[in-house]
């Protein structure tokens, strides 16, 4: 167990593209730390380089108190979850588990012990005897993870291990990884895009575009007080409204002439301004929502449509009595962000 | 696949018949008249022929010749399929780690491939000239006096080197695309369980490479046992004296040169046999799958 320290951590690859910008976080011991963000943005960069499987062009890494930029993968005390699994296929399930011990030394009655205790914990009983190939996606995911926890490394990594499962596999499998995380007390880092997946598993949430961290706090505060229109965009599903607005003389309006909240004097221009589905409240207030579309989803509804000449959505509980057309509305100010509407930055 | 039917019972025997006719032209005929012959005595001036039952068969198995040039020819097969095997994976090895993804470099290494049997030989006869032979130069410097076509073992040996030198290319083309067909995260995963390069080849890179290895294992004893006569024509100038020859090799010598048509057909019957049952493994070891999907 063990913290990991990024100090100024920056990746150019061969071809000169820079994958990602000078970097620097820290992961306390035990932590579980999700990286999150589109496609392309550099998660999997990042990741990689703290297993060692890249180079880092700049910067330090030190997991523990050790600098580990030159280490090798082998030795630097982690274990990593590919998207793919990564099981070597001509191994039985037992074999996969124990490569790592084995090659590490162990003795052969120690592997076995905890290759049969990893298996027990993960449901593996019946199948240490199969191949890879004779194996479920879940199953197979389920390897990997033992494969991983067998050999009690100072850090996981995970890179997508969940996008390959269907939707109700995915989600128990979510709740299986954090349940064992918490248990082992290991400190973790896990990739994914998804950001069901990064709110609910994270202690802390990295957020990442383009190669830059746009923020990173708990999935509360990713939430509800994002640092740019990026993170309130990405986060969140429905993500948050964002609307165009007008600030002058201390008060926000929008486009149509509404006034919904008093802001800092002493700037003036367009601002956009953002608010969660869920905080907007229906049925009263000074501002119009024309609702176009209704989304009934059991537990809730959706409503989609526009404010002021821009696309919104509302969340309401399924006791609320909805129709199409326009609706008055309120905009908490307390619930409501400002951006910059040219920088994308939280004022 | 897509199953078609045909309205006219004759059109796909029609269809087949060019390539029918071409395997019986070719290949059933001359067996038929191979299996025939080795069972009887050719009058060498083409009158007539005498039934001789076994003969044919037991004269290989007591004629001395014929049983060094089988132990040459099982020593020469094993040292060509051994030696292009192993040089080709190690080079295969090496280009992989820097070679990821560059396929031109693939397709210039190839070349080799695309000289004919002959010229391997020719290329090996200038290589190891007597007098001014570069590869003779270089043995010299050893103390070894390189004697190719005087002395039997150096003869052997140039056949070795020069039959191993073309078929490193067709080895190592088929490892090295086997050693990039192996994905990228489970070397990488052997990247993380394992700190030795040596223990890592060994366990995972080398099992993955099974599959490959046992095809290309049959092609190459096909290829040392039958494709290496062109070769070893060129190396020997037509002229085998003493020198070292295969049994293909004899067949021809001794069917040929000899006139001695039985004889021959019984050596190409049990060449035949010996293709045949290389057939049979490499379609059991297909059928077992050493595949790991
Ligand atoms: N070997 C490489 N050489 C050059 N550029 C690369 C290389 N590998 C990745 N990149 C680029 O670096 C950027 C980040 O890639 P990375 O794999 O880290 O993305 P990611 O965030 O993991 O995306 P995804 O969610 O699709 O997996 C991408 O734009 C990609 O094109
Ligand atoms: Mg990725």
């Amino acid at each position: 167990m063990a913290n990991v320290t990024l100090n100024q951590i920056r990746k150019v690859y061969g071809n000169g593209f820079e994958a990602v910008k000078p970097c620097s976080f820290r992961i306390e011991d035990g932590e579980f730390l999700v990286l999150v963000g589109p496609s392309g943005c550099g998660k999997s960069t990042l990741l990689r380089m703290i297993a060692g499987l890249e180079d880092i062009t700049e910067g330090e890494l030190s997991i523990g108190d050790r600098l580990v930029n030159t280490v090798d993968p082998a030795n630097r005390d982690i274990a990593m979850v590919f998207q793919n699994y990564a099981l070597y296929p001509h191994m039985t399930v037992r074999k996969n588990i124990g490569y790592g011990l084995k090659n590490r030394k162990t003795p052969p009655a120690e592997i076995a012990r905890k290759v049969d205790e990893a298996a027990a914990m993960l449901n593996l009983g019946a199948y240490l005897d199969r191949k890879p190939s004779q194996l479920s996606g879940g199953q197979r995911q389920r390897v990997a993870m033992g494969r991983a926890i067998v050999r009690d490394p100072a850090l996981f990594l995970f890179d997508e291990p969940l996008s390959n499962l269907d939707a109700k596999l995915r989600n128990q499998m979510r709740i299986e990884i954090k349940a064992l995380q918490r248990r082992l007390g290991v400190t973790s880092i896990y990739v994914t895009h998804d950001q069901v997946e990064a709110m609910t598993m994270a202690d802390r949430i990295v957020v990442l575009n383009g190669g830059v961290i746009e923020q990173i706090g708990t999935p509360s505060e990713i939430y509800h007080s994002p640092n740019s229109t990026f993170v309130a965009s990405f986060m969140g599903a429905p993500p948050m409204n964002l609307v165009k607005a007008q600030l002058d003389e201390g008060t926000v309006r929008l486009d149509c002439g509404t006034a919904v909240m008093a802001a800092p004097a002493g700037r003036s221009g367009p601002v956009t301004l953002g608010i969660r589905p869920e905080d907007v409240r229906i049925g009263s207030g000074a501002a119009r929502f024309d609702i176009a579309l209704i989304e009934e989803l059991g537990a809730h509804r959706l409503l989609h449509g526009q404010v002021a000449g821009q696309p919104f959505t509302v969340h309401v509980a399924k006791e609320t009595q909805v129709s199409h057309g326009p609706q008055p509305i309120e905009l908490p100010p307390a619930a409501m962000a400002l951006f910059d509407t040219a920088t994308g930055a939280r004022l | 696949m897509k199953r078609a039917a045909f309205d006219n019972r004759w059109l796909p025997i029609l269809l087949l018949l060019p390539q029918l006719s071409i395997i019986c032209l070719f290949f059933y005929w001359p067996a038929w008249q191979a299996l025939r012959s080795s069972f009887f005595l050719q009058d060498p001036f083409g009158f007539g022929e005498t039934f001789v039952g076994w003969a044919n068969y037991t004269r290989l198995w007591t004629s001395s010749e014929y049983l060094k040039n089988a132990g040459f020819t099982a020593i020469f097969s094993l040292s060509v399929t051994g030696l292009s095997l192993a040089i080709a994976l190690l080079l295969a090895v090496k280009a992989d780690t820097v070679l990821r993804g560059a396929k031109t470099y693939r397709t210039l290494l190839m070349w080799v491939y695309a000289v004919a049997p002959p010229m391997a030989g020719f290329i090996a006869l200038i290589l190891f000239n007597q007098r001014w032979g570069p590869m003779t130069d270089f043995f010299a410097m050893f103390g070894w006096d390189l004697q190719v076509r005087l002395d039997y073992f150096d003869t052997g040996f140039v056949m070795v080197v020069a039959s191993v030198w073309k078929q490193i290319p067709v080895n190592f083309i088929f490892f090295l695309s086997g050693l990039q067909s192996i994905p990228r995260a489970v070397r990488e995963a052997a990247l993380i369980d394992n700190a030795s390069g040596f223990s890592r080849f060994w366990t995972v890179t080398f099992p993955l490479l099974a599959p490959t290895g046992f095809f290309l294992l049959i092609i190459n004893i096909t290829y040392s046992l039958f494709d290496t006569f062109g070769l070893i024509d060129t190396i020997l100038r037509n002229n085998p004296g003493d020198n070292p020859v295969t049994l293909v090799y004899q067949v021809y010598l001794d069917g040929f040169r000899g006139q001695d048509i039985g004889g021959s057909s019984a050596q190409s019957v049990v060449l035949m046999v010996l293709v045949l049952a290389l057939t049979i493994m490499q379609f059991r070891l297909v059928e077992r799958r050493i595949h790991y999907t």
